[in-house]
């Protein structure tokens, strides 16, 4: 659109490449560093994931014995989310939320590149465990006492604990600044309630984050002392008390599943109603949902704990299954925004068209374990493993390639391919469902998690090879995503600066943006000002009380 | 960001934030960090309550050692680090004033203060008779003085710092943006103090 495009003239001051990106304070920047860092541990994560499923294809041991099946599935849990999701959403926001609230960088740029490059040395921290007699293995939650002293002699376990404060100390700093940002750098004319969703997304998560992460910090020190100076936290022979690990880990650990899933909510938010060419249904409503969910989510923490038989079961599972409630608001913001618009089903459509089906199905299963009688059931087994990759892998990682795909041509001016992003989708939709449906039913009939091996009797065989073979299908289909990205940085269908028509200021500057983001900037005067814009005519038809001249839809 | 931003003129600070109205952004920032180490304490303080709440018998330091005190080391230290609060905050309404010589002189007696208030808390290590291994009133004690002090340490290199730029002249009434949350910071290292002695000392 010539109307919102700028040419920035300036440049910056020359250095090497290498020395730029190593000291960039530049929020888009460092959004890719996040994002291109996130992806590193992905894969690693992933090929951990592969060794999993593989040993678990049939009975019996073929490829891990149990002490390395155990650091298998605990850096798995960790990397995944601590070193992938919940970096790579924090990517995106670094590089999307300034642009949307139209200021120039973060408000402490310094401070947003220090707590970028906290997460490789805390990534590599966890996973140099390896390199000394072996990773941590009490399995992501690190519940005492498997991760006390007695039981965990190793130094794998005092690594993950020094590796995962610094990355939490990072999301602590970087929360601070998504918070001061959104608070003093909006532009003028952009009040709360004209920003982007996705903004107020990540003002919620960036405050979970803030709260959350410094009780899990004392928690991990608390461990710390306990493994390496003889304190007594959670040892009861002493006084101490294994169940308060488990009580600060979840206090911690229930906002984290909203530290990831928000974010995510928040580019699907933004995504639909530009691929309907409806605005977003319910504005208000839905930031209202996103902040009870904030809200409800610390009240929350002890539906992890039903059976330790040390939690008041009512008011855990009342609050678990309320946060239905805000949730089932989104749901019917997004159907109602879906109802009736003009579809384009191009592929970040997609992803988010599958966030919104496997998202659904990841809350139905929680909901059902919000139930006591169903949680002591179910507790531990492969249900459970079921429910939080459709919350997490469903949930989280389509909006994760729901915003690369719509993202990809603002940051880099060029429009990831569609045919291979559509295969992309399909292998990723089919192998996930195959991989992970069938852990529901393997979890009612009674298997575990986290058993490197089990009997040919038990009858769980042949879904397990099920499962292995979608967990394959999903790794298979990173192989497109990967050559997409390669290709279209080559030799990409360059597409101008708004090539999705969007609603929200990132799509009003050059792509990739100047340093500084913005030359001038379009009136504000709703939340979707590169919208107003666009159809300034009709809305000045609509001003002059002449509604006919809008037809449905709003563009031509 | 707008073309209309107005020329500089010489010995005047730069413009460098965009909503000059409401609180500046480096002390929204020190509130947002303040918050999140009111979460860490919470998480350490629910730890010691845990402890205490479980505890059978006397609840206290391990025998052979002695109860705790408040004479005569944690009392004395409790009032210097009070009054280094009453200090930090004469600091900052100088520099309100403009008086960067006053603003200099309150802050190296905070830091003063802060100093005598360490090396106090560290002698009373010495003596208390009991250590970190020593059960859970030995691991939750010296958890949380021990992460109490290291953020008054924390506060007094950030003292210094103020100190050495109002040396070279960094502040004035207008820009000490710094000194105020420094000054932030060092309350609520006092506070979180205060909480503590309270627990510790007469909560038994």
């Amino acid at each position: 659109m010539a109307t919102t495009t700028l040419s920035p003239t300036t440049q910056g001051y020359r250095r090497s490449w290498v020395m730029e990106w190593l000291t960039t304070v530049d929020h888009k920047k460092i959004g890719i560093l996040y994002i291109v860092n996130s992806f590193f541990f992905f894969f690693a994560a992933g090929i951990l994931a592969l060794l999993v499923r593989s040993e678990l294809a049939v009975p019996g041991l073929q490829f891990l014995d149990e002490s390395t099946y155990n650091q298998a599935f605990t850096m798995h849990g960790t990397i995944m989310i601590f070193l992938f999701v919940v970096p790579v959403l924090s990517g995106f926001a670094n590089y999307i939320v300034p642009l949307q609230i139209g200021a120039p960088d973060m408000a402490f740029p310094r401070i947003n590149a220090l707590s970028f490059w906290f997460l490789p040395l805390g990534g590599l921290l966890i996973f140099s465990g390896y390199l000394f007699g072996g990773a941590a293995a009490e399995g992501w939650t690190l519940y005492t006492p498997l991760s006390s002293g007695a039981y965990s002699t190793g130094v794998g376990t005092d690594l993950w604990l020094i590796g995962l404060l610094l990355v939490g100390t990072a999301s602590i700093l970087g929360s601070v600044n998504f918070i001061a940002t959104i608070f003093k750098m909006r532009a003028p004319g952009m009040t709360f309630f004209r920003m982007p969703i996705l903004v107020w997304t990540v003002l919620v998560t960036a405050t979970l984050i803030l709260l959350a992460t410094p009780v899990l910090a004392a928690g991990m020190i608390a461990l710390f002392i306990d493994r390496n100076y003889g304190g007594s936290f959670f040892d009861p022979n002493t006084g101490g008390n294994p169940v308060l690990w488990q009580h600060l880990f979840w206090f911690f650990g229930h906002p984290e599943v909203y530290i990831v899933i928000l974010p995510a909510m928040g580019v699907v938010s933004e995504i639909l109603p530009v691929f309907t060419r409806r605005p977003l249904f319910g504005y208000r409503a839905f930031v209202f949902a996103t902040i009870a969910i904030g809200l409800l989510s610390f009240s929350v923490w002890a539906h992890h704990m039903f059976t330790t038989g040390q939690v008041f079961l009512p008011f855990f599972s009342f609050m678990t299954a309320l946060i239905a409630v805000p949730t089932g608001v989104k749901m019917f913001n997004w159907l109602a925004t879906l109802w009736r618009g003009s579809i384009m089903l191009a592929t970040p459509m997609l992803f988010a068209l599958g966030f919104l089906a496997m998202f659904l199905i990841g809350g139905i299963s929680g909901v059902m374990l919000s139930a006591p009688p169903i949680d002591f059931h179910l507790q531990d087994t492969y249900f459970v493993v079921a429910h939080l990759h459709y919350v997490f892998f469903g949930g989280s990682v389509f909006g994760v390639f729901a915003a690369t795909y719509y993202w990809f041509p603002k940051m880099t001016g060029r429009r990831l391919n569609e045919r291979l992003g559509k295969v992309h989708f399909w292998m990723h939709f089919i192998g996930f469902n195959v991989a992970f449906f069938p852990q529901h039913i393997l979890g009612i009939q009674g298997m575990p998690r986290r058993i490197a091996d089990y009997s040919p009797d038990a009858g769980w065989t042949l879904l397990n090879v099920v499962s292995t073979a979608g967990a394959f299908l999903i790794a298979a289909s990173v192989l497109p995503f990967l050559v997409n990205v390669v290709a279209t940085l080559i030799n990409g269908e360059r597409v101008g600066d708004d090539p999705w028509e969007g609603n929200t200021l990132e799509w009003a500057t050059s792509s990739p943006p100047p340093a500084y983001n913005f030359d001038s900037l379009p009136p504000i005067r709703s939340e979707r000002p590169v919208f107003d814009l666009r159809h300034k005519h009709d809305a000045e038809h609509l001003l002059a009380g002449d509604d006919t001249a809008v037809t449905e839809g709003g563009h031509s | 960001m707008s073309a209309g931003a107005p020329v500089l003129r010489a010995g005047e600070p730069p413009v460098t934030r965009r909503h000059e109205a409401g609180m500046p952004t480096p002390l929204v920032g020190m509130l947002l960090f303040i918050a999140s180490e009111v979460m860490f304490f919470g998480g350490l303080f629910a730890s010691y309550f845990n402890a205490r709440a479980i505890h059978v018998g006397v609840w206290g330091p391990p025998a052979p050692a002695e109860q705790l005190e408040i004479l005569p080391i944690a009392l004395p230290i409790t009032i210097i680090l009070v009054a280094s609060s009453f200090t930090m905050q004469f600091g900052v309404w100088a520099i309100r004033r403009g008086d960067q010589r006053a603003m200099r002189n309150w802050t190296l007696l905070t830091l003063a203060l802060g100093v005598t208030f360490l090396i106090g808390q560290i002698y009373d290590y010495t003596t208390l008779g009991f250590g970190i291994s020593d059960g859970a009133f030995g691991t939750v004690f010296y958890t949380l003085t021990g992460f109490h002090g290291a953020h008054v340490f924390g506060g007094a290199v950030g003292l210094t710092i103020l100190s050495a730029r109002a040396s070279q002249g960094q502040f004035s009434q207008q820009n000490h943006v710094a000194v105020e949350a420094i000054s932030f910071y060092w309350h609520f290292v006092d506070v979180v103090w205060i909480a503590l002695f309270s627990t510790l000392y007469f909560l038994r």
